[in-house]
């Protein structure tokens, strides 16, 4: 009899617990799967901070310099992940259109080889610019920008036009960019590289320290606020459903909480003493007692990386194209029958990619402060099974740029992690692997029940 | 009579000796057909007499291999799908052709998006635009914000008619329009071909279900292997010869025979 009774009432609580959690979901317009992936993040990084703390044998709590939640590690985090995350940008529209680039990093090795040997020797021996001449970084990355253009526009055409699958066109390129990459110089590194190229890879110099971090927080919140306030406008002009007026400014809070929070991090942050002794002597400083506290703030990969998410969000979201490459990827002959030129759509798909294998190619030969013909090998990998965890279906039609670069750093916190927890190389692969399979799995079982 | 056969106006379409072949099979072989100004034309046939075919060449999915196709009487050029829009010939797909994972404003303006000023996507024009075209159609379809797979076999046809319809098409393609569609649907698209036949729009429509076509169609075509069997007015011909020209390819005395026509001297 108490049973009877008991279950009906568990069961009504539960459902009304479960209404209150869709009516904030509803109110909120939050996707239920970027709240997994966000819900995953966390998970994954107070674990790695619990057990790296335990090792130590310190207090989770007090946040012990050499554990993963500390600012110089979510900073380093920062830094690292920002190449394949730019990189998944383009691979999100690639899958969602229903191919695949597996030459990003080959593609990314030959691109950074040839702005190294074009900013140490070509520009300097064979154009005659001095060393350290302002132009240099600048001519250097539009050469790699013109070459990346020119490699996606080369595998793009020969896969829309010419219709060879895009698994065997870049799978050749992932052969062909490699052995080209070690042509430019003959496999020997190129370094060290221009000091503004530099720039581009991070470090103390490679930032935009505290007061512009600072700045650049703010203008995003407001940036944010505005974005509210004006979709709220727009719907209203249309007499379309309004969030209410908490859950638009739960939104709020919760994003520039978010952002300010990151900019506080990487702010607290402090150069190297070693660094600060040699900018204080240069700028005649005298430290004080204590110590001179130069925080790093943002670093300059990090905000490109920012810059890219932003573009490519409002390409697919907002353009015709990104409308055409949705709809090219959920029914190639419908759209075909709309009128849109897929080939051409395709091709153009492609060249992005280039585009932004480049400015990979840049910011992880600048961070290297070399070019050797290894770099980003592997990394087409990392750049699929970040779109991939991000919810790029495989089958097209459907992905999301934000969710790509928070699959990039899901990646990027894993093995940066298994690194500080000293997890052998061998094994950081076997866990990564795993992850990836796993987490397209429960895609998958979300996807049948959503 | 005679004024009845001879029409006064231009044709709308006049497709002439139009063929197509597809590896050793000739799908169209030298079909002629026409359509005037607030006409329904029906054209009839089994599975792959070549309706579809055909009709893919006016809507430039497919490309001719010969023939002409006139447009108000001018010669057209047609080998895409945006240059048949340019002529105002849209086509409501067998398979709808609907991009599944946009949601049903996206699919009605998709190859032809309205623009803000700035050169981006007006979202909010075309969703309101699409919920007054939907409001004609299908007064009761609200699930504007889900992509049009999760939408039922009825709202997605609704869907399909209403991207048709939305650009002032003159000339109107209907393949298989009441597939998905139960009884009460059915009729709804059945008022809708009146009105747009009243408006002046000459439609083809391609259908199996005799008595539709009977209710809705001035002339039917019918094709046999490729050929046409003959054209003729409704009024002219029983459900009875229709079928017969359908399945013997025997033309009777009311039809024009084509070149597909059962030769009765043999």
């Amino acid at each position: 009899m108490t049973d009877t009774t008991s279950n009906p009432q568990a069961d009504t609580a539960r459902a009304s617990e479960l209404g209150a959690v869709a009516r904030f979901l509803k109110a909120t317009e939050i996707d239920t799967r970027m709240l997994g992936m966000v819900g995953a993040l966390l998970i994954i990084w107070i674990g790695l901070h619990v057990i790296s703390s335990l090792r130590l044998g310190v207090n989770p709590l007090d946040f012990d310099s050499r554990t993963f939640l500390t600012p110089r590690n979510l900073w380093n985090l920062s830094v690292q992940t920002s190449a394949v995350a730019i990189m998944a940008c383009g691979m999100v529209l690639v899958i969602v259109m229903r191919n695949i680039d597996l030459s990003v990093g080959s593609a990314e090795g030959l691109i950074g080889m040839v702005m190294g040997f074009a900013q140490v020797h070509f520009l300097v021996r064979f154009v005659g610019l001095e060393l350290g001449n302002p132009w240099i970084w600048v001519l250097a990355l539009v050469i790699g920008l013109a070459l990346g253009l020119l490699i996606g526009a080369f595998q793009g055409f020969v896969i829309a036009y010419l219709e060879v699958p895009a698994f065997i066109v870049t799978l050749g390129g992932l052969l062909v960019w490699r052995g080209a990459a070690w042509w430019v110089t003959s496999g020997q590194t190129v370094a060290p590289l221009d000091a503004t190229f530099q720039l581009m890879g991070g470090g103390p110099a490679g930032s935009i320290g505290a007061t512009w971090s600072w700045v650049g927080g703010i203008v995003a919140c407001l940036a944010v606020g505005f974005a509210l306030f004006n979709g709220r406008v727009q719907r209203k002009r249309f007499r379309f459903p309004l969030r209410p007026i908490w859950a638009e400014t739960l939104l709020g809070v919760v994003t520039c909480a978010v952002i300010m929070g990151a900019v506080w991090l990487a702010n607290s942050y402090p150069w190297p003493i070693g660094i600060v002794n040699r900018y204080a002597t240069a700028n005649n400083i005298t430290i004080p007692e204590g110590g001179l506290f130069i925080a790093h703030g943002i670093a300059i990969p990090v905000l490109m990386a920012i810059a890219v998410g932003l573009v490519m969000t409002f390409i697919t979201n907002r353009t015709r194209f990104g409308r055409y490459v949705f709809a090219i990827g959920g029914n190639p002959e419908a759209a075909n029958l709309a009128g849109i030129n897929t080939r051409w759509v395709t091709m153009k798909v492609f060249m992005i990619m280039g585009v932004l294998a480049t400015i990979a190619a840049a910011i992880s030969s600048a961070r290297q402060n070399s070019a050797t013909n290894v770099l980003g090998t592997l990394d087409e990998l990392l750049v699929i099974a970040a779109a991939v965890i991000g919810g790029t279906s495989l089958a097209g039609g459907s992905g999301t740029i934000i969710g790509a670069m928070l699959g990039a750093l899901l990646m990027q916190s894993l093995q940066s992690g298994m690194v500080l927890l000293g997890v052998d190389s061998p094994l950081q692969s076997i866990v990564v692997g795993a992850v990836l399979v796993i987490a397209v799995w429960l895609d998958t079982v979300y996807r049948k029940r959503v | 009579m005679i004024d009845k056969i001879v029409p006064a106006a231009t044709a709308l379409i006049d497709m002439r000796n139009i063929s197509i072949a597809f590896g050793g099979i000739r799908a169209v072989d030298d079909a002629s057909i026409d359509l005037f100004p607030g006409e329904v034309v029906a054209l009839l046939g089994h599975n792959g007499a070549g309706k579809s075919t055909l009709i893919k060449i006016l809507s430039g999915a497919y490309k001719r291999d010969a023939g002409q196709i006139f447009v108000n009487g001018q010669e057209a050029s047609i080998s895409n799908p945006r240059d048949a829009k340019k002529y105002g010939i849209e086509t409501i797909y067998q398979t709808l052709a609907l991009a599944d994972n946009v949601d049903a404003a996206a699919n009605l303006f998709l190859g032809r998006e309205l623009m803000t000023a700035w050169g981006t996507l007006d979202d909010v024009a075309m969703e309101a635009e699409a919920r007054k075209v939907m409001g004609r159609l299908n007064p009761r379809f609200q699930r504007f914000k889900e992509p049009v797979i999760k939408l039922s076999g009825g709202q997605r046809q609704s869907v399909a008619i209403a991207r048709a319809i939305l650009f002032n098409a003159r000339i109107l393609i209907m393949d298989e329009p009441t597939a998905a569609l139960g009884p009460q649907e059915t009729a709804q698209v059945g008022e809708l071909v009146k009105q747009l036949k009243s408006d002046g729009i000459g439609i083809f429509l391609i259908s199996h279900d005799i008595h539709d076509v009977f209710e809705l169609a001035d002339r039917v075509c019918v094709m046999k292997n490729g050929q046409v069997v003959g054209t003729a007015r409704t009024t002219d011909v029983t459900q009875d010869e229709v079928l017969g020209m359908i399945i013997l390819g025997r033309c009777p005395p009311g039809a024009i025979p084509g070149p597909g026509a059962l030769k009765i001297a043999a």
